[in-house]
């Protein structure tokens, strides 16, 4: 046996015994949780760091059979080849169903061996059940790939293949490379918090301190959240020829519920934290965002909802649902049960207070993720209530998120002015005071400088837009001066100082800034795009918005390792008659197979490659498609495949069987390949000098740069808050040193 | 056949790394863990004082008002000194009753 | 007003908006959406009005103006066939043997589809059988 095959059947054990693991620690944490009986939590914690090695091991194996194109591993050959980059050949291992729930399995272990090694030695009663549901969760999706069919990452291939399928040249982007594990990230931390707040449930400890403990992953799986749709979406726009970045597909829908949910989570949770309340909203949130991950990870491999992702029907469909089910019924029963428990430590004692506020907030988000999941849903909905089957289309969910986007950017706007409990009655002047009239200042501009009154959903959001960044800044001035007047110091370090001693408020202030920018952004180039298709020929020229765009000539290359021919154009970009950029959009084939024939170009996969050139006021997006049913293109394909064949195929086929057969195969395919280089230069020429036409979509799209300019400002929000305070080390410090104090007291 | 042995060989290790706590040898685990309501009045004191610092915060902010600020201020004070003394009687609660005395 | 009377109120102000608005959601929601239907439906049953289709592209062709003709087949049943007009964006994953949802209107026996409706779904990633024959075959061509 070869080191190669010892590794394949190594890592299957990993996985088999990683599956074992997580069934102990399921068992050994209830029997823990149940009898208060510390070892069996302690061996249930070790399972767990046991089923992450174990997992990997498993990562290991795969990966390495991915860079050396082990094609005995069915993962492998359908998913690489000799010829893919080495970047794609790694992140290959997550675009199967194997192994994406391999992914899911191994950064579940991650972050179940991270929070209970942290809580080791805390929250006595809470840890057994949240260690019991996370291995209970690692049990599942390890059952998943070793009993649903077709999801084992380690099932073997026999015969071997000589070569691999490679990578659908669309996924070949860095951002689609790290998409899946952004996103899966996000989700499966979200199982972190969710599994405290279970056993907190379990075991009436329903004050703060699962949240305390739980509040950074939580933190951090909205943000892998963020980061993953960031990018799905940011590939959409700059991939695909569509030129758009958000079509309120099933999959992306799916993606965005958690993440609304979850944002309403983290909001919830500092009330709790700070005054006792929101009890009951918050583990209701933290199943409801838990179960709506559950419902993204299960959508996009389900194939129940017609959508541009669905990846066909597949076999972990079904027990997915019944997880979900399982989530859902387990979380109600019990939050149902602990009614009592959770009851508020007080009442919101004014509107005008951050609770109150945090309240609607909780309201607006879920109200969002409501109409999202119906939207979503109403196929189905509608299949079961009329018998037939009933799309909403964009425009039904942009009519109605709008209104409810616009009301959480005036809250994000709100919330940071107000205090805990309640406002000083007359300072709410002072305070709403500038931003409001900032507001109405560029509300005016707007309404007489631009003519974004064309679009009054748009120009009330950029008012609210306005009025919420006028408070952030007046927040962060008000801070600095106030830490200035303590320590004298210059505005720069005063500035510094405040927002370092309070990362939780301001870090959640520059995400707030950040999420506003990305809104205004939203609005802006989705109301205000001037757009077009054109037909054109070398030479014609054509009018957008304040842009003209000559298509100046067409270019035509190949590329022989990736086996792709380009036909792509230069294109000049005119702005009040000033070249303003030269741009070379094109389209890539991409040939099906090596048989040696022209047509197998066009008979793959073909992607677009856009031209794009971006400011911060706006982007200047095109994409072409040549006309290839043009005679001059056609035609010559077609005699060409005729006369390849003719030259290369003799009258009597050799037999495969014999090694003369064999050698005459091979020498027929080498000269296929060569003809068809020969055939393809000649094609190349044609399309340059000829006048074959080609579509041009051109959209210019205003502001769309700080779509992901917001989302990064956002990101290093997230950051900030989450960042541990000095003063948490030093309790920690504290804390060891207190035991072994009394360890040795106890000895002496 | 390998295969199955492989896999039995993985499991018994694993079988013997999470075994170790209850091994009749192992450490005491009941010693270094905290105690839950010593924890939840540890978090409930951590709280109250961000409680005071969010009010101090928001009165530098301008949010409250001096004489806001001070009525809040004194009742939060109030209770942090309450769960203090708590932390106090408990803590000592807990030396009476260990074995070093 | 003591403050419970008030907590009471604004509860009940709070859900009876909440249910209004939601009773608002699913009336439009009925009236806006579009029907999705097979061809094998389309060609049983033809409806008035907007439709969703979806199938498999069978065959396509484009026309000198830029916009397409092409066959769907229910993927249920290769033999229910219905052809389509549609002018606007292709998708790029766009080819004979994908699967596409386009929505327009039938008029005599085609579907006359609307401006950039075409969705084409990406080659499945999770489905059993591979796209391409991994391989090196030379009796493909013969």
């Amino acid at each position: 046996m070869t080191f190669a095959e010892f590794s394949i059947d190594f890592g299957l054990a990993c996985l088999i015994a990683a599956l074992a693991a997580f069934a102990y620690g399921a068992g050994a944490g209830i029997w823990g949780g149940r009898n208060a009986d510390r070892r069996f939590v302690d061996s249930a914690r070790r399972a767990v760091y046991a089923a992450t090695a174990l997992l990997v091991i498993c990562v290991v194996t795969l990966e390495a059979a991915f860079l050396r194109s082990d094609f005995s591993l069915a993962l492998v050959a359908d998913h690489s080849s000799t010829t893919t980059p080495t970047l794609y050949k790694m992140t290959a291992l997550w675009g199967s169903q194997g192994g994406s729930l391999l992914l899911w399995a191994f950064v579940l272990s991650i972050a179940s061996s991270g929070v209970l090694f942290a809580t080791r030695h805390k929250h006595r009663e809470v840890v057994p059940w949240a260690t019991a549901v996370l291995c209970g969760l690692g049990l599942f999706f390890c059952g998943l790939m070793l009993f649903a069919g077709g999801a084992n990452p380690f099932e073997r291939l026999s015969p071997v293949p000589a070569e691999g399928a490679g990578l659908n040249p669309l996924l070949r982007h860095p951002a689609m490379a790290i998409h899946p594990p952004m996103l899966y990230s996000g989700y499966v931390l979200f199982s972190i918090p969710f599994a405290f707040a279970i056993g907190a449930l379990i075991a009436r400890r329903l004050d703060a301190s699962w949240i305390r403990s739980t509040r950074r992953f939580a933190l951090l799986a909205w943000m892998f959240l963020s980061v993953g749709i960031l990018l799905g979406a940011g590939w959409s726009y700059v991939e695909l020829g569509w030129g758009g970045y958000w079509g309120w597909d099933p999959v992306e829908n799916a993606s965005l519920m958690p993440w609304l949910v979850g944002t309403a989570f983290l909001h919830s949770i500092m009330v709790q934290e700070r005054r006792g309340m929101l009890k009951v909203w918050n583990v209701s949130l933290i199943c409801a965002t838990f179960a709506l991950s559950l419902l993204g990870t299960f959508l996009v491999r389900s194939g129940i909802l017609q959508s541009i992702h669905a990846f066909g029907e597949s076999t972990v469909g079904t027990p997915l649902l019944l997880l979900i089910a399982a989530v859902l019924i387990g979380s109600t029963v019990l939050i149902v049960l602990r009614l009592s428990h959770l009851r508020s430590e007080r009442r919101v004692e004014s509107m005008a207070s951050r609770e109150a506020v945090f309240l609607v907030n909780n309201v607006l988000l879920v109200g969002l993720a409501v109409i999202v999941f119906w939207g979503t849903f109403f196929p189905l909905i509608s299949e079961a209530i009329t018998g037939e089957r009933s799309t909403l289309a964009a425009p039904w969910f942009d009519q109605y998120v709008t209104p409810l986007a616009i009301l959480v950017v005036l809250f994000t706007g709100i919330g940071p002015l107000l205090a805990w409990r309640k406002v000083s009655a007359g300072r709410a002047l002072r305070l709403f005071g500038p931003p409001t009239a900032f507001a109405g200042v560029v509300l005016i501009a707007l309404f007489v400088l631009t003519d974004s009154a064309s679009e009054p959903g748009a120009l009330i959001m950029f008012t609210f837009a306005a009025f919420a960044v006028a408070g952030l800044i007046g927040e962060f001035l008000r801070g600095a001066s106030a830490q200035k007047a303590l320590t004298g110091d210059g505005w720069v370090m005063s500035l510094g100082r405040v927002v370092v001693r309070n990362r939780r408020r301001y870090g959640g202030y520059i995400v707030h800034a950040g999420i506003i920018m990305a809104f205004v952004s939203i609005a802006a180039s989705s109301s205000f795009q001037d757009t077009d298709d054109v037909r054109m020929l070398p030479g014609d020229s054509t009018t957008v918005g304040d842009y003209e765009l000559t298509y100046v000539r067409p270019t035509a290359f190949r590329d022989l390792e990736e086996q792709r021919l380009t036909f792509g154009s230069i294109v000049e970009v005119r702005r009040d008659g000033e070249v303003v950029e030269t741009l070379t959009p094109s389209r890539n084939y991409y040939s099906s197979s090596s048989t040696g024939t022209v047509r197998s170009f066009f008979e793959g996969e073909a992607t677009s490659e856009v031209g794009r050139s971006g400011g911060a006021s706006e982007d200047f997006w095109t994409a072409m498609r040549p006309d290839l049913t043009e005679p001059a293109i056609e035609d010559f394909i077609a005699t060409a495949d005729q006369r390849i064949d003719r030259i290369t195929i003799p009258d009597e086929l050799p037999d495969p069987a014999t090694p003369g057969g064999q050698a005459t195969m091979r020498q027929i395919a080498a000269d296929r390949s060569a003809l068809q280089g020969i055939a393809i230069t000649n094609l190349e020429g044609r399309f340059e000098d000829g006048q074959i036409p080609v579509d041009f979509r051109i959209n210019v799209n205003p502001l769309v740069i700080w779509i992901w300019i917001g989302g990064a400002v956002g990101v290093i929000g997230a950051l900030l808050a989450a960042w541990p305070t000095a003063s948490a080390r030093r309790r920690r410090v504290s804390d060891v040193y207190a035991a072994r104090l009394a360890k040795d007291l106890n000895r002496a | 056949m390998e295969a199955v042995l492989l896999t039995l060989f993985v499991v018994a290790a694993v079988a013997l790394f999470v075994s170790i706590p209850l091994r009749p040898g192992a450490k005491n685990a009941e010693e270094r863990i905290e105690d839950p309501e010593l924890a939840e009045l540890e978090a409930r004191k951590e709280a109250k004082y961000r409680e005071i610092r969010d009010a101090e915060l928001d009165r530098e902010q301008g949010k409250l008002s001096q004489a806001d600020w001070a009525r809040a201020d004194a009742e939060l004070r109030r209770d942090a000194i309450e769960i203090l003394r708590e932390i106090d009687a408990l803590e000592a609660r807990k030396s009476r009753l260990s074995p070093r005395h | 007003m003591d403050p419970d009377r008030k907590r009471k109120i604004r509860l009940v102000v709070a859900l009876s908006v909440a249910v209004l608005l939601a009773t608002a959601l699913v009336y439009t929601s009925f009236s806006a959406s579009t029907e999705a239907k097979s061809p094998s439906e389309l060609l049983a049953d033809t409806p008035a009005g907007s439709v969703e289709a979806y199938g498999k592209v069978l065959t396509e062709e484009t026309l000198p103006d830029g916009s397409r003709e092409f066959v769907i087949a229910d993927p249920e049943d290769a033999a229910a066939t219905v052809p389509v007009t549609y002018e606007g964006q292709v998708p790029d994953p766009f080819r004979e043997g994908r699967d596409v949802i386009v929505t327009g209107e039938m008029v005599d026996g085609t579907l006359i589809a609307e401006k950039d409706s075409l969705i084409t779904k990406c080659p499945s990633k999770f489905s059993d059988e591979a796209e391409e024959d991994p391989n090196i075959v030379i009796d493909e061509s013969l």
